[in-house]
Formats: structure tokens, sequence, C-alpha cells
């Protein structure tokens, strides 16, 4: 029973390289250079899916990146499987595997299609309405939505393929290799201006390329062989880059465009190894110009979704291009000229038209003349009312129309067929041009939207730009062309053109029936199944913004984006409620303006190269100790280095205990350091931080606040005075770009003329810190010149020190409450330093440990962590940190915010220490505080903010911000957990050596 | 994304760079004079303009000074760039 539906007419078609594939589990064969739609048509098959909601079969519906129905699910199961693919678009290899996506079981019984008979029930805003109520049901009503709804499936392993990015710089971008775009190309390029021509097909040429009609001609050759002569010229012009199969994706502001290359989705799997699939192209053009042709329009009329029924252009193509025949029994169905051309080109092709169906009355072209002549039936001023056939169209019904259009009279005629190709005129491809900025207007005379005001250095050119006959195409393009170029003489000024096309156009966007509209089911959206009825509901529902009316109905929200049907939409909009289509603008197009994959948009940002991270110097020491490590911003901070199977609490205890008995060292090194010289360097830091540093002595260190100027702590850190002009500043390890940031903003902004210089260089030093009671005979090792006597070095202090000969600044300062020093060194050398600490530390039994004791260490002393017991609502004062607030300065960043009306409150949250009842028990950070649990609502006193079992202490401590807290001690407070309560008592936030007794030791 | 033409290195992307927010807010020489709702004005108003709007913006990724932008906030447009300190140009 099989059907010759190919034509040896097409030269775009290899016929001796045939290729194998499947489609829902069936084998079969189609030529090198179809695309899976064209392989399936020439196999006779038309159904592929089922609709969205009502789950109706649908047929491929175009031949391009508009298509709504024809979608499907490539290499199921695999690594490789991507959904959501247009069968129009994907190019056939051997081995190709294909499914129906929006089909459950199988797309030729599938269990949604009940949906169909209960669409009464399915009115548009039905999933807002239904499933709703009750909100618990909803996730069950997603379940079964989900299952039925057909959203394809994302692949389950990770995706095999390379993906890349690219930038590109032009002085001439051109989209849209068709007939204008090519003659732009060679205007360009020619003229010596750096160009790239791309365009989504992998072949050059546009519609133009396959048109073999007489009635078209270009200095009197076919215009099909004019172009393949242009086309063979610019392939040689050095200064024209040309790329196909690639598709531009966004169009932003200052010409800024993401195109995708698409390089090996149309080769067979084995072939596609080691090769990059995508490339995303960022492309910055001075100039662009826009040949993105136009898109047919469907007609709107009841049944209007079954297989069999085709755009009349999408006929042509198969035809012409693929050399494929959609059925044998044609019927074309048109407002205007164009389904005349698809007619005559079966026609010479020996294929059976049985009529064509004219909304106009009165038509005469040439192009008619020769179809009447021909002896195909016109039935002109009539319509389609309904369409017969389930899984394919077999015959449609079809009336006269009232003089307004608004109504059918007459009798009915039926007409047999296996294919109807319908057409209703064209609609300019603006969608990237509006995504730049571009403002569109409406030209009353064929309803479409066209280019008005260019927000940048670009231009619209062809059908795009609303110019749709060859013959205004030709003459257009150049004079656009010159001017927007700014050249003098041009090529293409003195061509001859033959074109017999009428432009006269009968628009009605919604065909009458002669059933009332609820009963009828014209389609605008076929890939979610809104209705023209669909539509008219939501405006009787009080709905008229076009963005909500889509939203309501999801009329142009499908994969497409309603690319057939948006403009339907309008019109219907505009005839019920009366205003003019102008006025009610079209929804914003986003991009992208076809979908792009994941693998496109991340490029080789995967695996470890998502996100970088930073090394510390001494990172190989940790990994090779068994670090378990913890992500601080970017960096890679040990974390805690478990011995011989211990967990992190056991791990952390052992530090802890380690550090306060006898010798510990950390890694610091991540620590941001900015270096500040210059003769006002005193006073910048006077004015930056809440303390005073007038008086600080070279080789002193002072520990300094940051607020904000709101108030809040911002950043800390210790700053030493290395010499009269010349400071080095610490700042938090997330915090060191955004203080140095901050600190250049007051330099440059608001004190230009302080004589001051900052200087990153966290990464350029590492820091060591050796804590703990043996901590200075360790030291005095490390650096036996130096002399670590208290009161030659004391705590707070600073000494340049050598190591044999690398010169290294040592810091008396403790962020453990210890005796503990810190020794930065320039970082090639740390490794080697840190070796040689824990060398010498050995008999000491220096532990090295990572961040996380060191966040309970600093805990016991009741030291702060900025951004862990803050957040950026706390304040010096609310910190219980008034002693480093300065009385005496008259200003620095923040002051004036300390006694706003809204910071001077007494019952603002504050820092305290929290003991629990029970000592064992470790508090969970942030957990809420209350004080009476009685009370409705429970009133939230504060969150706790640290929290740990404290080995040296041999009991739980936390740190907690609560409200009025400061004037709470020794208050009895309430940790309410999901299964008990935890009584706690507010304590001092300094847990262990009040008196510093430890740090002076 | 747009285009920034730095005054100190030239025309640069606009990731190289970050937004400052309103230009010309001078900080008050003398906050402790200032009541309540005088500061709280310095602090927190902002104007947030469709159309041409003064910022501030530092070229982050290159030079890393701050210098001054007039942005027409409703299409992207920038009208100018002068450096901090500078009077923004009349036309
Ligand atoms: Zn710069």
């Amino acid at each position: 029973m099989t059907k010759n539906l190919r034509i040896k007419t097409s030269k775009f078609i290899d016929e001796t390289y045939k290729v194998s594939f499947k489609f829902n589990r069936k084998t079969y064969y189609g030529f090198k250079g179809d695309t899976l739609a064209s392989a399936l048509l020439a196999n006779d098959i038309h159904l592929v899916g089922r609709s969205f909601k009502y789950h109706r079969p649908r047929g491929i519906m175009t031949a391009g990146s508009e298509e709504p129905n024809a979608i499907v699910q490539l290499h199921s199961n695999t690594s490789r499987t991507e959904p959501n693919v247009r069968a129009t678009e994907i190019e056939i290899y051997e081995g190709l595997e294909a499914s129906s996506q929006n089909c459950w079981p199988t797309v030729n019984f599938d269990i949604g299609g009940i949906n169909n008979f209960l669409s009464p029930v399915l009115p548009a805003g039905f999933y807002y309405k239904t499933f709703m109520w009750p909100a618990s049901f909803w996730e069950k009503y997603e379940y079964f939505i989900r299952k039925s709804a057909g959203l394809g499936k994302s692949p389950k392993e990770s995706d095999p393929d390379i993906y890349e990015h690219k930038y590109i710089h032009c002085d001439v971008l051109i989209i849209g290799a068709g007939i204008s775009g090519i003659m732009a190309a060679k205007i360009a390029a020619k003229n010596g201006f750096k160009t790239l021509l791309v365009d989504e097909k992998p072949y050059l040429g546009g519609s133009t390329i396959y048109q073999n009609s007489e009635h078209f001609k270009i200095n009197n050759q076919l215009s099909s062989s004019w172009l393949e002569k242009e086309i063979n010229e610019i392939k040689k012009i050095k200064n024209l880059e040309i790329k196909t199969r690639t598709s531009v994706a966004a169009f932003h502001g200052y010409n800024f465009l993401l195109a995708r290359e698409n390089l090996t989705d149309h080769l067979p799997l084995e072939q596609r190894n080691n090769k990059t699939r995508h490339r995303l192209l960022k492309i910055r053009a001075k100039k662009v110009i826009t040949a993105t042709g136009s898109l047919e329009r469907p007609l709107i009329f009841n049944n209007n979704d079954r297989p069999g029924i085709l755009l009349s252009s999408a006929i042509d193509k198969y035809a012409n291009l693929f050399g494929v025949v959609c059925g044998e029994k044609n019927v074309l169905f048109t407002n205007n000229d164009s389904a005349y051309e698809t007619a005559i080109s079966l026609y010479q092709k020996g294929i059976n038209i049985e009529a064509i169906i004219d909304n106009r009355e009165e038509i005469d072209s040439k192009l008619i003349k020769e179809i009447e002549k021909n002896n195909i039936k016109i039935h002109k001023g009539y319509t389609i009312v309904n369409t017969f056939g389930y899984k394919r169209i077999k015959k449609v019904s079809i009336m006269k129309l009232s003089k307004d259009g608004q109504k059918v009279i007459g009798s009915k005629e039926y007409i047999n067929c296996d294919c109807l190709g319908i057409t209703g005129g064209w609609t300019p491809a603006v969608h990237l041009f509006t995504q730049s900025g571009g403002k569109l207007k409406f030209r009353d005379e064929d309803q479409v939207f066209i280019p008005n005001i260019y927000p940048s250095d670009q231009v619209s050119i062809g059908s795009c730009n609303g110019d749709f006959t060859l013959d205004e195409i030709l003459s257009t393009t150049p004079r656009i062309l010159k001017e927007f170029l700014n050249l003098k003489k041009i090529d293409y000024e003195d061509l001859e053109i033959q074109s017999s096309f009428n432009k006269s156009k009968r628009n009605i966007w919604l065909l009458p029936s002669d059933k009332v509209i609820g009963k009828t089911k014209p389609f605008v959206d076929y890939q979610n199944d809104a209705t023209a009825k669909d539509i008219k509901l939501a405006l009787r529902e009080g709905f008229r913004s076009i963005e909500h009316v889509k939203r309501y109905t999801t009329t142009g929200m499908g994969t497409d984006q309603g690319k057939l049907g948006n403009m339907h939409a309008l019109g219907i909009i505009s005839e019920t409620t009366g205003s003019k289509i102008g006025e009610l603008g079209t929804t914003t197009f986003r991009p992208p303006y076809t979908p792009l994959t994941f693998g496109t948009i991340v490029g080789r940002n995967v695996g470890e190269y998502f996100d970088i991270f930073r090394r510390t110097p001494i990172h190989d020491w940790h990994v090779k100790n068994k670090a378990e490590f913890e992500n601080v911003g970017q960096w890679k901070r040990a974390w805690y280095y478990p011995k011989n199977g211990e967990n992190m609490n056991d791990a952390v205890q052992r530090e802890s205990k380690a550090a306060r008995d006898s010798a510990g060292i950390l890694d610091a090194s991540t620590l941001g350091k900015i270096d500040i010289q210059g003769t006002d360097a005193s006073e910048f830091l006077n004015r930056v931080y809440t303390n005073s540093w007038s008086k600080l002595a070279i080789g002193k260190c002072r520990y300094g606040l940051m607020l904000n100027e709101d108030g809040m702590v911002y950043d800390d850190g210790v700053t030493t005075r290395l010499d009269e002009n010349h400071y080095i500043m610490t700042t938090t390890t997330g915090g060191a770009a955004t203080v140095l940031g901050k600190l250049e903003d007051y330099l440059q902004t608001e004190w230009p003329e302080l004589d001051v210089y900052l200087t990153s260089v966290t990464d350029h030093y590492a820091t060591i810190s050796v804590c703990g009671p043996n901590s200075k005979k360790i030291l005095s090792q490390v650096f036996p010149d130096l002399d670590f006597k208290d009161e030659h070095f004391p705590h707070m202090s600073f000494k340049n020190g050598k190591i044999d000969k690398i010169k290294c600044r040592v810091m008396r300062i403790s962020f453990t409450g210890e005796l503990s020093y810190e020794i930065n060194i320039q970082a090639n050398y740390a490794k080697a330093v840190w070796e040689k600490c824990i060398e010498i530390g050995k008999k000491f039994n220096i532990t090295p440990y990572g961040t996380e004791t060191m966040h309970l260490l600093r805990a016991e002393k009741g030291f702060i962590i900025v951004g862990q017991d803050t957040d950026a609502t706390m304040t010096p004062i609310d910190l219980q940190m008034d002693w480093i607030v300065s009385k005496k300065k008259y200003d620095f960043i923040g002051k004036r915010s300390l006694y706003r009306s809204d910071t001077i409150r007494e019952d603002r949250k504050q820092l305290v220490g929290l003991l629990t009842e029970n000592p064992d028990e470790v508090l969970e950070e942030g957990a809420q505080i209350v004080a009476d649990i009685k009370k409705s609502p429970i009133e939230m006193l504060g969150h706790v903010t640290s929290s740990y079992y404290s080995p040296n202490l041999k009991k739980s401590i936390a740190l907690g911000v609560v409200k009025g807290g400061k004037n709470m001690m020794g208050q009895k407070l309430i940790i309410p957990m999901e299964n008990k309560q935890i009584n706690v008592t507010v304590a001092d936030p300094v847990f262990l050596d009040k008196e510093n007794k430890r740090l002076n030791a | 994304m747009f285009i920034i033409n730095c005054p100190y290195c030239g025309e640069r992307e606009q990731s190289e760079f970050k937004a400052g927010g309103e230009a010309h807010i001078v900080r008050p020489k003398q906050p402790t004079e200032l009541s309540d709702d005088q500061w709280a004005e310095y602090l927190f108003m902002r104007k947030n303009i469709k159309g041409i709007q003064f910022e501030r913006w530092v070229h982050t990724h290159g030079c890393r000074k701050w210098f001054n932008v007039i942005r027409d906030t409703s299409n992207d447009m920038i009208k100018a760039v002068y450096k901090m300190g500078e009077k923004p140009p009349t036309k």
C-alpha cells in the first residue's frame, strides 16, 4: 500500500544517500537533506503528536522554526536525549531516534484524548479555576496533569557533549540569508565592511532558492537561478563570513546579539564525539541588518487543527525543496494570492489539486488566470465551516461568506481531501527587532506590524520589513541599504523584475461557521490548545490587556511563543472589543527566539569550572593531611582534619582542646589584606573605623570595626602600623573585595584631597596563625633572631622577622583568646614556612585546626564573626561593643546613624551569651528565642547565631541576639524546638578568660 | 549589555563596570549638626527616574576609577560620561 510520495525534482535531496531512522520505535527511510518532518511526510505520516490540553491528534503544520505541533523527543533514555525538538528543524541522520512527546500511552491511542470530549468543561483558565481549590490538593492534580501533558523528559545522565562560547566583533551583521540578506551581504562586504551573515537553515537563499515559477523572474532568469549565482559570488568575498545552522536567539541593546551555531546535531551520534556541539556566539556588531523574513499566517476556522492541515507555503516547500508530496488530494484555502503560487508549483509537478477556496469574492491576477486555465475549481467568496477525519483530514465542508464576512450563507458543500493547505497572508518576523527595543507600527492595508523606530544602528529589509512581493523586495532593499551603509553607488539598482503577485487580501481574523461559536473549535494557539472561544471568554470575564488575555488563555505561551497565532489573538480581541489593533500593541517577544539548550548557555563553565574556587598556597598540604574542606566565598578552606575515622564533632573537640592545652596552627591566608600608604593614611583610618588611630605607634596592631553609613557593622579586622605612613589592614575572608571597593569609593568621591593609596595584597601574602600556651616557644625556634619576651613583643604588636633569607611579618594578635602569633609571608614561601612550624611544633603536639575549630575557639572568647553573629541590622552598641566606638572623634562612617531614633531604641536585638540548663544540650544555630510560650501569637525575641559544645569549658555555649538582651542578664528564656523546649539563661557573651590572662601569657 | 565609555580607558563592555547609584549626592561635611530627618534624607532618599538619570559607575574590572554617567533609563542610552568632581555637561 506504500504510496510514492517522492517527486524526483529536488536538487537539495541526495537520493543516492539513504538514511534510516526510527520514529516511535518503527524504522523508516529518508534521504540525506531531509528534515525529520519531510522524511515522515514522505512516509505518509502526518500524525505526530497530541495537543496539550485536549489531546487531539496533531500533524506537521509547518516547515520551519514556527512549528507548534511536531515536537519530538530525541534518543529517549540516553544521555543525549533532548525534548521539545521541532521535527521541521532537525535534519535526519543515520540512527536518529525520535518519539512523539505529548501522548500517553501511544500516539494512536491516547488516554488524554478523552479531554477532547470533555472540552466543554475545559474552558480558558480551567487549570487556574479548577485545580486551585482546595490548595492542598494541588500536588495530587499536578501529578496527573504532568503525566498526561507531555512536557518532554530531561536527560538523567550528564551531558556528554562539548559546548563553547565565542565573541565576535563585526562591522555588519546580517540575520537571515534569504534573497534580501544575500543582497545585503554582497553590498556590505564588497564595500569593505567586515560582514557576518547568519541563517538558521543549513542552506542559503531562503524561500527564493527553491522558487521555480515562470511568474517570478529577475533579469529574465528564474529567481532561483539568479539567486544561486549571487550566492556563489558572495562565497568568494574575503571579508564576508557565512554561518549556516546558526540561529539568533537574542537581540539586546547596543547591537549585542546572541546566536547559537549548531555544529553536530545533523551528524550520526558516533561522529559527534570530541566535537563541539553548539557554539554560543556573542556578537557585537556596529550595524545590524535584520532580514528574518516572514511567517505565513494560518486561518482560524472550525477544526483547523487536524493532521493533514498545513500552511500552504509549507506544502510548497516540501514539494520544491524536499521533493515530498504532502497529499494526493489537495485542497487549498486562502484569503490572498500566495496559495496560487503553491497551486501552480503542485500542478506543474503533476500533483492533484481538488479545489481552491478563496475568501475573496472578486479576484484577478495572472496566477489565478493560470489556475483557471487548468480547470482547477476556485470557490470564490467561500470559507471552510468544518473539517472531518480524526487522525487525518478526509473532507471539508464549505459555505459562502456574507458580504461583511461575519456569517455564512447558502447551502453547504463537501470536498474530499487528504491534505489541506491554508494561508492567511504573512506576518513579518519582527521578534528580534522588538527584542532590541524597536517600536512597531500597524499597517492597516494588510493588517501587519512593521518596524518603525530603531533603537540602535540597525535596519530591517525584505519581508520582515513588510515588503512581501519579489518586486517590492528587489526595489526597496537596495535603496534602504544604500542609505543605511552610506554608499554612493551599489549593485542591484537596475534589476529587471517580473512578478505576478497581486497584493489583495480579505482579512477575517475569525472565520464564521454555520455552528454557534460555543460548538466550534477554531484553534488560535495550536501548541497550547487555545481557541478563539477561549479568548472571547477571557474578554467576557473582564480581561482587557493583551498581556492578561495571553496569560489567562495561555495563548502564545508554548515553546513556539505563538509564532503562528498571536496576530489572530490580537485581531479577535480588537474585533470583540471594538479597539484598534495598533492601539492594543503586541505581547512582548522575549529571548530566546527559538529555545536554547542549557549546554549552550553554560558553555565550558561546567564541572570544576562552573564556579571558580581559590586555593591558599598551603592547600596541597591540607589535602595531603586529609582535611575536609569548606567553601567560604570562592575559597576552599580547611574545615577540620579527621584522624583515625573521627567524625566532624570528634575532630573539632580534639583540635580545640589541643589549641588551648598546647599549640594549634591555622591557615588564615584567606583573610583579606589591604596595603594602605600615604601621608593621610592615619586620618583615613580614623574616618573609616569607629575607633581612633592617630595615636597608634609604629609596630602596634589594633582591632577595628567598620560600619556602613547607616551605622550597621559591615566588617572587622586587625590593622597594623608598619611605618609612619604605612599600614596593613586585614578584613574578613568574604569582605575583602567589597571593603576595598567601598574604601576606594570614599577616597575617590568623598575625600579626593586625602593622600592615600590602597592595594589589595590578599593573594600576595599567606597568613599562618600559631596559637596556644606553647606558641611562643615554637615561634622562638622558627625565628631564633627575634626577641619574644613579653615586654619587647607584647600582645597587639608586630616585628619584622626572617627565616633564612625570607622576610616575614610576625604579629602577636589573637582571634582565639589564646596566646597567638600570625606570620605573614610572601605566598610562594608559605608552604615551606608552614611545614617548618609543624616540624618544630611536633614536640609540643602542634595540631592543625580548621575553620570549625577556629569558630568554636572564638565563640568561647565571645569574639563575633561578622555575617554570622551580625546581619545588616546590628550596630556596635547592639553587639555590646560600645568600647570600640570613639566618643572623641568628630566623624567616622556611620557615626551619625548611631543616634538616630531607631538605633537608640532600648529594645533592639542585642548580642548575648546563652547557657543551656542542661550543659550537654547544644542549641541549633538559627533557633528562635522566646520568653512566654503561652502568649499567642508567641513573641519572637531573637535567634541563636553561634552554638558549640566547648571542650575547654566542658559545657554547651551559644551566642544569640535577643530584643533588649543587654538588660536581661541571668534571665531565663525558652528555645522552642519541634518536639521539646530548651531552657536557657542569658549570660555574658565572653565565656572564657574575661581577664585576658591567656592572651598576655 | 551596553557599552560604557570610561573617561580613563575608553569604550568597554558593561560587564567590566558596576553601578553605584545616584550621582551628585554629597556626604554632609558636618553630620552631627543634622537632624534625624536631614540625615535620613541623605542616607535613604534616592530618585528612580524613568528617563534621564545621573549615575555613578566604577570601572571595577579595569582602572577601578569612579565616574559619572548620564543615562536614559527608558532605553539605556548613555548621553554622557564625565569624571568625578566635574560638572555635568550642560547639553
Ligand atoms: Zn577605566
